[in-house]
């Protein structure tokens, strides 16, 4: 039976019990009159022997009936009934409450989809990334991938392993397709074998890349990203099969992965085979990220200790050429440190995003103490009607549950609201993320963050009804049915509880504002900071790269990327141009290797530092605002005359020469074998991996070099980013005019990453102003809440004390010892708050060192000022109604009786 | 609740007791049934004639009983009662239950034992 069938049931059943009953009476008065009794006394007899109808009648409904539920659904009415006679409390306390938890909800969501739930990869949970520290290579411990994999290591590791079920190499990079439309420059994971497998997705179209597209000389081909397949081919199923020119190579297309699949945690054009030439490889080319598939039951450590065993055979399997140590990198001290890929992909956000919740968590404890102050306040004035209920039999566990259902309730309509709030919130949050937040794509509010959210509305109802259920539910209702709160003062016990809740907020509103203030100091030391460029809001800067397959000569090469920049400055309001290898913080892989500087020493074993290799043109650092410190710039002439010269990093020189002048003029080389090459000058540090990363040591290269490396003939950096200052940088004209510049240059030029260096900034400091944001809202709502809770706990304190008031106004008190009475109240109660506050944050603000930056955890500046903040604040919260309580007419205040 | 417990009858569970026994012989409407266990307990047991409705709705709620509209000697519109199998089954083991425990208090207040 449905609920629906139930009721008609129900009807249907007292309906014919009263009948039943009237019949019984009509039979007994039929009887008794037969029986010789007057028609009115019958009737009377046949009542009195009967009892009480009604009663019969409840008694009998009752056997049918689930009276606990129906008694709750009583209580739920009621409730609702209560909430609707007091719509000024009922908004403020559903307001309060669904701010709180559409906050915690939206917030949740993020946490949910980018830490809890799993990789969207099948059986993500094997998934691990072969990460490798080598604490005694020096310089490679500043790069966050650690260790790359070699692709000698690559191979060792896939044969010899016993941990995986399969593993690879991969690595991600550019590339320009021509062949199908205008050239265009795209985003390319080149990937060895296994790589596809262990990732265990299969194509939507097609098929993998397999053994037989790794053969270097084998057959050449490409798989396509759905986005790609889309954009570029309208979803044409005919694509396989068909072929495209990737970098100047054709290429067939034999497959297309499917929608959403992102490769570990970035987007992507194509995918093309590494395919290793395995005659040719060495030891060293530490350039590949490493993923695999741990074998069923497998755990890391065990991986850890296979790829550890793995190392020896690796460096007895392979050279670096004759005469060379295979073991000499033992000296590196290579250590394999495997994390799961969720790891990975997470990276340092998860630290972030707890941080975050916690204080979304704090502002919800804030927000409850808040409607827990309301709903006392609203208890006290219906302590006569719970004294009333309780008079007329009601138990006092049935009074509790009244009121906790009447919160609970409250807490699950806000919770309604909260959800709208949270869908709201996560689009902001998703707008306002950074962009390097991992999974962003991912988030949204499932099936858990709904539950997160109803969980939260019961508790929270719960939470803030318990405290003045249990108060005023308890068994003291005679008193109170007596004095109904006019003639006895209110008692010190009752304020306690209040003073105790602001107490509170006040503490916590003072950590989450700490924790703001030390986010405000950490973005002022990150503003401080000298980048080693100026003024990004109008450096523009743009990729551009020069396929072999459109100019073959090295030479060539950098001459097109002179014309570049000579179009360029004619753009109008260009001020300079120049280019380089990369931009700081543009992200992408640098070079690396050892230097050996002239005079110094080298025992046997020990290996030069290994250090960032820029390559820049003359004027590059003039244009982007790098200072130089010491000697002169590159020329065009130093460039096409392939002179031996280069320039280094301050604080290179510093470590090598001491001084940077005394650097001009030394000499150094990339190998013992090599020409030495002279310092010509020295430029300011430049934070190249982030404002937060310590400024590496670099050696600057011009763009066009002869024999590094060895290599003999000259060559050209074919990928450069070009920097243009002009004040209308970032402006679409202004795009629109360096593009038909390059294009007037050549027209199958491809233009990528156009963007301004405050771009680059914003997304280099994105980690940080995402939790300054955080932090700030929850701060700002932190303290409006607790302005609120102190202003309504002392306007309640005035109204209750109003006839103390009169008396002492009354007897002489001036209207300032009022107000200095109730500021002194308050102060008291915010003194302490801040005391707890300040011990609290002492110790959570350590929670989060980590997103601090030129800032301590304990900074007394944002302490003291915090402290002193919510002091004023408290105080200013309380005046308005201390002042009304001066303005108390003593004859209205005792008349009141 | 409380004070509609006490009024009920000797002990919860007799008048159902007494009910279910009366139907066993045969089925009768609400007032019939009253009638009867009035007279065959000589009025010896206060029964407020009301009470009998609740318990045979928490009867026809346990299906120990069912009720059908029929009509009575007085040609009324009324319920009959009969006793189910269940009913039957669960009368056999109150009754049971009630004998051994009348006897245990017997036996307790048979004189000279103690």
């Amino acid at each position: 039976m449905n609920w629906l069938e139930r009721m008609s049931f129900r009807r249907r059943m007292y309906g014919e019990l009263s009948e039943e009953i009237r019949a019984h009476l009509e039979e007994k008065v039929e009887e008794l009159v037969a029986g010789g009794m007057g028609r009115k006394d019958a009737e009377a007899a046949a009542r009195r022997e009967l009892g009480n109808v009604t009663l019969v009648e409840e008694d009998g409904r009752n056997a049918w009936r689930w009276l606990a539920m129906e008694n709750f659904l009583m209580d739920v009415r009621y409730g609702l009934r209560m909430l609707g006679r007091n719509p000024v409390f009922t908004a403020a306390a559903l307001l309060t409450i669904a701010i709180g938890i559409g906050a915690n909800a939206a917030v949740f969501s993020v946490v949910n989809s980018v830490l809890l739930k799993p990789l969207d990869y099948p059986r993500a949970e094997e998934l691990v990334v072969l990460h490798q520290v080598a604490p005694g290579a020096p310089g490679l411990a500043d790069f966050e991938n650690g260790l790359l994999l070699s692709p000698s290591m690559y191979f060792t590791y896939a044969e010899q392993n016993r941990s995986f079920q399969s593993l690879g190499v991969w690595d991600m990079g550019t590339a320009s397709v021509t062949g199908l439309a205008e050239p265009e420059q795209v985003r390319v994971v080149e990937l060895s074998d296994g790589v596809l497998g262990t990732l265990g997705v299969t194509p939507a179209v097609g098929r993998w890349l397999t053994a037989a597209d790794q053969v270097p000389n084998g057959p050449k081909s490409v798989m396509l990203s759905y986005g790609y397949w889309q954009r570029r081919f309208g979803r044409d199923r005919g694509v396989i099969g068909r072929n495209a020119i990737v970098d100047s190579q054709n290429r067939e297309i034999v497959g297309v992965m499917p929608q959403g699949f992102r490769f570990v945690d970035t987007d992507f054009d194509l995918i093309v085979p590494l395919a290793f030439e395995r005659g040719k490889l060495i030891l060293a080319g530490f350039g590949f990220h490493g993923i695999a598939r741990l074998k069923q039951g497998a755990t890391i450590e065990e991986a850890d200790a296979d790829l550890t065993r793995m190392l020896p055979i690796w460096m007895d399997s392979w050279s670096n050429g004759p005469g060379t140590n295979p073991h000499f990198y033992e000296t590196w001290k290579i250590t394999p440190l495997i994390r799961p890929l969720k790891q990975e992909v997470v990276g340092n956000m998860g630290e972030l995003l707890w941080v975050v919740m916690g204080t979304i968590g704090l502002v919800m404890l804030i927000a409850c103490a808040n409607v827990t102050n309301l709903l006392l306040v609203r208890v006290e004035a219906r302590q006569q009607e719970l004294a009333v209920r309780a008079a007329l039999g009601a138990g006092w566990m049935r009074i509790v549950r009244g009121l906790l259902v009447e919160s609970v309730m409250l807490g699950l309509l806000g919770g309604v609201l909260g959800a709208g709030l949270a869908y709201a919130g996560v689009r902001f949050l998703v707008a306002i993320g950074p962009a390097n937040l991992p999974r962003l794509s991912e988030i949204s509010i499932d099936a858990r963050t709904l539950g997160f959210t109803l969980l939260l509305s019961v508790l929270s109802g719960l939470l803030f009804g318990l405290i003045p259920a249990l108060k005023y539910a308890g068994p003291r209702t005679a008193l109170a049915l007596r004095s109904a709160g006019r003639t006895v003062s209110v008692s010190r016990e009752r304020h306690r509880a209040r003073n105790l809740l602001v107490m509170g907020q006040v503490a916590m509103a003072l950590v989450l504002l700490v924790s703001a203030g030390l986010m405000i100091r950490t973005f002022e030391a990150l503003r401080a900071v000298d980048t080693g460029f100026t003024d990004g809001q109008h450096l523009q800067v743009m990729r551009i790269s020069i396929p072999a397959s459109l100019v073959a000569k090295a030479e060539q090469v950098t001459r097109i990327q002179n014309e570049l920049v000579e179009k360029l400055e004619a753009v109008p309001g260009l001020k300079s141009a120049a280019f380089a290898s990369e931009m700081p913080m543009e992200g992408f892989d640098s070079d690396w290797d050892t230097i050996f500087a002239e005079g110094k020493t080298y025992s046997k074993g020990e290996l030069p530092p290994l250090l960032l290799y820029k390559h820049v043109s003359p004027g590059f650092f003039g244009a982007a605002g790098t200072r130089i410190i010491a000697g002169r710039d590159l020329t065009w002439t130093d460039v096409y005359g392939l002179r031996p010269v280069v320039m280094v990093s301050e604080n290179l020189a510093r470590e090598l020469w001491s001084t940077p002048s005394e650097a001009v003029g030394k000499r150094l080389r990339e190998d013992p074998g090599l020409p030495w090459r002279e310092v010509i000058g020295v430029v300011q540090d430049v934070r190249e991996k982030g404002v937060q990363e310590k400024a590496p040591e670099i050696v600057y290269w011009p763009t066009l070099v002869e024999n590094l490396f060895g290599h003999g003939p000259a060559q050209a950096i074919r990928t450069v980013t070009f920097v243009m200052r002009s004040e209308r940088g970032g402006t679409e004209s202004f795009l629109q005019e360096v593009r038909q510049a390059v294009w007037s240059v050549n027209s199958s030029l491809p233009t990528a990453s156009m963007r301004t260096m405050e771009d680059v900034y914003g997304k280099s400091v994105a980690r940080t102003s995402f939790t300054l944001v955080m932090l700030g809202i929850a701060g700002t709502m932190a303290l409006a809440l607790g302005i609120v809770g102190i202003y309504g706990v002392i306007s309640f304190t005035v109204s209750q004390r109003k006839r103390e008031i009169g008396i002492r106004l009354a007897l002489g008190a001036q209207g300032s010892d009022v107000v200095q009475m109730v500021l002194r109240q308050c102060a008291g109660v915010a003194l302490l708050g801040v005391g707890i506050g300040l011990g609290a944050a002492l110790g959570l603000t350590q929670l989060m060192k980590s997103l601090l930056f030129g800032v301590t955890a304990h900074d007394p500046l944002t302490f003291s000022f915090v402290a002193a903040l919510l002091m004023v604040v408290a105080l200013l919260a309380s005046y308005v109604p201390a002042r009304r309580a001066m303005k108390v007419d003593p004859m209205v205040a005792l008349r009141y009786e | 609740m409380m004070r509609r417990e006490t009024r009920r009858d000797l002990f919860p569970g007799a008048l159902e007791m007494m009910i279910l026994r009366t139907l066993k012989r045969q089925p009768l409407h609400g007032y019939a049934l009253v009638q009867h266990i009035k007279r065959v307990s000589d009025d010896l047991l206060q029964i407020e004639e009301g009470s009998v409705y609740p318990a045979l709705q928490r009867l026809l709620k346990a299906e120990l009983v069912k009720a059908e509209w029929g009509v009575s000697a007085t040609s009324r519109r009324v319920r009959i009662y009969r006793l189910t199998a269940a009913g039957v089954k669960h009368l056999e083991r109150e009754v049971s239950s009630f004998e051994r425990m009348l006897e245990g208090i017997t036996r307790v207040l048979a004189p000279g034992e103690l």
